[in-house]
């Protein structure tokens, strides 16, 4: 017994490189949200584009959505921009739009040269919903159950090895969910 | 001479820029109670996008909105306990630079005391067994010491 008094040590040593170890695989800068399994804030924007929808928080609700925050400025979601008109086509999602601390004009044209994917778009200039979303950064996407909860939160583009992955198979399982 | 008060000048205004942090000018509250209360309360805040960073030292835009977030809800007479739960309702603890004591940050919190109790522990057994071994060696059976009566009268043979 008394022998094995020298391995306390290299225990030690052992479960705390594990434990280290373990921290060093979860990405620090990628917070998780206070909102999960919480109904969506309350929010209520108006349209970004002349004659088209707000978003606010009565729009999440009565069936599974997406939540895109994005801007003009921001080249990553630039780059997953291309995945939403798939998603919107091919899995009869409405995608929401939060076009967040951009500029009216900008965030248009933006959208017409690229595409536009969403079924409802809230300009949300100055970060008033940003905060109440608890956005930190652009693009973040958020899954929306049909009693309007948020169910999962991204931060980042997102591509098809997420969407395939995490998205869509979460999506159709919240659809059976009554 | 000259040498020092140049430097402590330098260190002065070095001083001044840190004291200034982010705040811009127009950011300000016109109350300096208030505008105090607001610095304070700024610096316990964590920038999301810096990490850290508070929202006083951060020239990031979403500091920015922060920083007037918090002065608007201190003129709105919020308390700053009422602000700090406002922010981390939506932000989570992370948005604290000074995490709370809860299940998930226990490890952050008792673990060095852990680490210390147990390099205490350790030490202690270590000087305890030493001294214990140590201690019967001090005195020789009769055969040793008939030994060395031997040895002293006649030497070991080989002088």
């Amino acid at each position: 017994m008394k022998r094995l008094l020298f391995l306390i040590p290299l225990v030690a040593f052992i479960g705390l490189a594990g434990y280290l170890g373990y921290g060093l695989t979860r990405d620090a800068r990628v917070l998780p949200s206070t909102l999960i399994d919480k109904p969506a804030p309350n929010f209520d924007l108006p349209p970004l584009l002349a004659g088209g929808a707000g978003l606010k928080t009565a729009d999440l609700k009565g069936q599974v959505s997406l939540v895109n925050v994005f801007a003009s400025w921001c080249v990553p979601c630039r780059a997953e921009h291309p995945i939403w008109a798939t998603v919107a086509a091919e899995e009869k999602v409405p995608i929401y739009g939060i076009n967040w601390k951009d500029k009216q004009e900008q965030a248009a044209d933006w959208l017409k040269e690229l595409g536009n994917p969403y079924s409802r778009i809230g300009f949300d200039p100055d970060n008033k919903a940003g905060i109440e979303w608890g956005v930190y950064g652009a693009p973040e996407t958020y899954v929306i159950d049909r009693k309007g909860r948020v169910r999962f939160k991204y931060v980042g583009p997102i591509f098809e090895e997420t969407l395939n992955g995490k998205i869509l198979p979460l999506i159709r399982q919240l659809r059976k969910e009554s | 001479m000259r040498r020092i008060a140049a430097s402590s000048l330098g260190l002065l205004f070095l001083l001044i820029a840190f004291a200034a942090g982010a705040v811009q000018p127009d950011e300000m509250l016109k109350d300096p109670a208030q505008e105090a209360r607001a610095r304070a309360l700024s610096e316990q805040i964590r920038c999301l996008v810096c990490q850290n960073q508070s929202i006083d030292d951060s020239e990031a835009s979403l500091a920015h909105d922060l920083r007037l977030l918090v002065r608007d809800q201190i003129q709105q007479g919020r308390s700053d306990a009422q602000i700090r739960d406002f922010l981390v309702k939506r932000y989570g603890a992370f948005v604290l630079l000074k995490p709370p004591f809860r299940t998930s940050t226990l490890v952050l919190w008792l673990g060095p005391l852990i680490v210390l109790v147990a390099g205490a522990a350790g030490l202690a057994i270590y000087f305890w067994g030493r001294n214990r071994t140590a201690a019967p060696a001090d005195s020789l059976s009769a055969e040793e010491l008939a030994r060395v009566e031997r040895l002293l009268r006649d030497g070991d043979g080989r002088t």
